[in-house]
């Protein structure tokens, strides 16, 4: 059994914390009440640092470091809203709702999706940028559930769910950077997937309408990710 | 010399459309034609989604009657999953169109067109609006914007907001109605129905002062359109096609309404972007007929609730046969607001309305489904094809207010005729022009509501296009869409 890692110390928003040398700043700083905004993270799957949501400023550093993945050090004085990064943040999120076509008013998340509620939280009003407005389809071949590609924001949280927890590796991303398209199995239908256990965790923990249940439509049932944590604790013997 | 003149744009209408007049060579107009100049898009926009996403998708065709298109989609998502709603769910969708009607007739009545029928058609345009109402007739006034506020409280009580609910889904509704809420929504309906029955009252007075309206607003002989329940009553949310004559005599009964293209055709015209339907059988444009509240009126033969029969009694022994002019279509619309509160109080009172399973659920069983409801400005018939997986491969929507196009064009041309005759505009001739196509209700986008603020130009040109008079009304402030 390994040592436990040595404990930090180090200041968030001018309150002194201490966290376990293994802990993301992210994870130190909810433990503390501090709140900072992800969309890629959720408890339970490993990290990614992709929707950059979580920047946030280190001292003695000009660059922005992701909380998700930055480890806590000892000595740390970190910032997590600052006029700089709520300019980012908002920039990040206007280009997330340019980057595909994001309906809120007609989307099956709508009033229950975390982009919209960033969007809320960080006061978007508009969008500066132009909409790319590309043309995407969607995937109903599943027998329950259905893919909107129009609303994915690419935050890989299906694909982790699938392989980390389910263990079946149905999605994956294709093509890269603006162009990537979540897709399963070798681009197949997702109705016609050999892998695909039918058992929903990827629309659990889709944070937009991407992934959803076709029998919930309009139902106002808001996805509920929080299996994830009782699975974990559940694999590692804490229950 | 000939002319032509142009309403651009039309005020006080949901849209926006222009008007143009052509005057010949006797001063006298020889043709008249309402564009409507804004193009949607929504069957193509569809394309490619899902069918369950439609009900939330098409309301958005509409602000003011979201309802209509959220029902009229709804009952097409039921019949492509081939099933029948709980009979709660039924009941409930029923109240919510009736609400939807009321709230959009006080809104065509008293907001839109009562400014013209007690400030008059050429009165003017500083007080030709709901704050001269108030001035003139508070009472009239305050009853209106009551009786709008109701039809929303009840949508909003049903449906969770008052504009673009997502309550109806395919399979039913999502939530089922309290005790709680019922029985405060039937605490205010004697108060409501008063204000209706007061507002008749004075109407059914107002009205011998508009003769020469009545004589040339669209008061021409033609078909009329509506759905009919089994039970010979005007059937609001089911019901069977019918057609019937000016005479009042039965053209065509029990048609289908998934069959509509068996029997309406829809004609298009480089003026407009508004289709114009016919019935087939008499061709274009000889197939021209009207729907919405003054032809449901004059197709049944009674209408079901007590205090309605009696006002529907009334109006139909103001003609032999059918009322034929568009004028009375606000005489209808009062009537039907008496209807749908007495419905509502109906519907409420039966104890399955408090049911808690009101929604089924089905999977994909129809490549094609039709559904059709009784909008507040007419028939609305929406139409879906979709894929194996249930995407949308094509949709056809036929609005109400392009039943009516054809008769609109017509009822324009025969006001323009009476009332514009010299070649010196003024602002109550056009008025007249415009009363006429308010008297219809159009729904052209649905949601402009810039009432007496939008900027007016009608432009009097000679045939190789000289301005020989103008005419300008300013914008008090910017239109909203």
């Amino acid at each position: 059994m390994s040592p436990a890692p040595a404990v930090k110390t180090l200041l968030i928003d001018g309150k002194d914390v201490s966290a376990s040398g293994d802990q993301t700043i992210l994870g130190a700083a909810r433990e503390n009440g501090i709140s900072i905004p992800t969309l890629c993270h959720l408890d339970g799957l490993t990290e990614v640092g992709a929707c950059r949501l979580c920047l946030v400023e280190l001292k003695g550093s000009t660059r922005l470091q992701p909380a998700c993945v930055m480890l806590v050090e000892e000595g740390m004085e970190v910032t997590t809203h600052t006029p700089r990064l709520q300019k980012y943040r908002r920039m990040i999120l206007e280009l997330l709702f340019a980057e595909r076509n994001h309906v809120c008013s007609v989307c099956v998340a709508n009033n229950m999706c975390e982009l919209q509620d960033q969007a809320e939280a960080h006061g978007i009003t508009h969008v500066r940028f132009p909409y790319r407005s590309p043309s995407l389809p969607v995937d109903a071949s599943h027998e329950r559930f259905a893919l909107d590609h129009n609303r994915c924001i690419l935050c890989t949280r299906c694909v982790r769910v699938c392989n980390e927890i389910e263990g079946a590796h149905t999605w994956d991303l294709l093509g890269r950077g603006v162009n990537s398209l979540l897709i399963s199995d070798l681009h197949e239908p997702w109705g016609e997937s050999d892998t695909c256990t039918s058992c929903g965790k990827c629309v659990q923990v889709c944070p937009t309408g991407a992934l959803f249940d076709k029998s919930k439509v309009g139902g106002k049932v808001r996805k509920n990710p929080d299996f994830l944590s009782y699975l974990n604790e559940m694999r590692e013997g804490l229950r | 010399m000939s002319k032509t003149i142009t309403i651009d744009p039309v005020t006080r209408i949901e849209g926006h459309a222009k008007i143009t007049l052509q005057i010949d060579d006797r001063s006298e107009v020889s043709e008249a034609y309402f564009h409507v100049t804004q193009f949607r898009g929504f069957e193509k926009i569809c394309v490619g989604r899902p069918f369950y996403e439609m009900p939330t998708l098409m309301e958005r065709i509409c602000g003011i009657c979201p309802v209509s298109h959220l029902l009229a989609s709804a009952k097409a998502c039921d019949a492509l999953l081939a099933m029948k709603v709980p009979p709660s769910a039924g009941k409930l969708r029923r109240i919510l169109n009736l609400a939807q009607l009321i709230q959009s007739h006080a809104l065509s009545f008293f907001y839109l067109s009562s400014p013209d029928l007690l400030i008059g058609m050429d009165g003017d345009p500083k007080d030709r609006n709901l704050f001269g109402v108030m001035r003139k007739h508070p009472e009239l006034g305050r009853g209106g914007i009551r009786l709008r506020q109701f039809g929303q409280q009840v949508i909003e009580t049903l449906a969770g907001k008052r504009i673009h609910p997502a309550w109806v889904v395919p399979g039913g509704v999502t939530e089922p109605l309290s005790i709680e809420k019922r029985d405060k929504l039937l605490a205010q309906i004697p108060e409501v129905i008063a204000i209706v029955q007061k507002t008749l009252a004075w109407f059914k007075i107002e009205f011998e002062n508009f003769r020469e309206e009545i004589r040339s607003f669209a008061n021409f002989p033609s078909l009329f359109m509506g759905l009919v329940t089994a039970d010979d009553r005007a059937g609001y949310y089911e019901g069977k096609l019918r057609f019937t004559d000016s005479h009042g005599n039965i053209v065509a009964d029990k048609l289908e309404a998934a069959n509509y293209a068996d029997f309406l055709g829809e004609a298009v015209e480089p003026f407009t972007f508004m289709k114009l339907p016919y019935y087939k059988p008499l061709g274009y444009p000889g197939g021209i007929y009207r729907v919405g509240p003054l032809a449901r009126i004059n197709m049944v033969e009674n209408c079901g609730t007590p205090l309605a029969q009696q006002e529907w009694i009334e109006f139909r022994a103001l003609e032999r046969g059918a009322v034929l002019s568009s004028f009375h279509y606000h005489y209808a619309r009062l009537i039907e607001m008496l209807f749908a509160l007495e419905h509502i109080e109906e519907y409420l009172l039966d104890p399955i309305i408090t049911e808690t399973h009101a929604r089924y659920s089905a999977s994909l069983n129809n490549l094609e489904g039709v559904g059709c409801c009784e909008a507040p400005r007419g028939t609305l018939i929406h139409h879906y094809r979709v894929d194996e997986q249930g995407l949308i491969t094509w949709a056809n929507l036929v609005i109400a207010t392009g039943h009516n196009n054809l008769a609109m064009n017509r009822g324009i041309l025969q006001v323009a005729r009476h009332f514009v005759r010299s070649e010196k505009l003024n602002e109550g001739m056009l008025n007249h022009v415009e009363a006429v196509i308010r008297a219809f209700d159009p729904c052209l986008s649905c949601s402009t509501h810039a009432y007496g603020q939008m900027p007016l130009q009608i432009r009097l040109l000679s045939a190789d296009g000289k301005l020989l008079d103008e005419l300008h009304r300013k914008s008090s402030s910017g239109n909203h869409d």
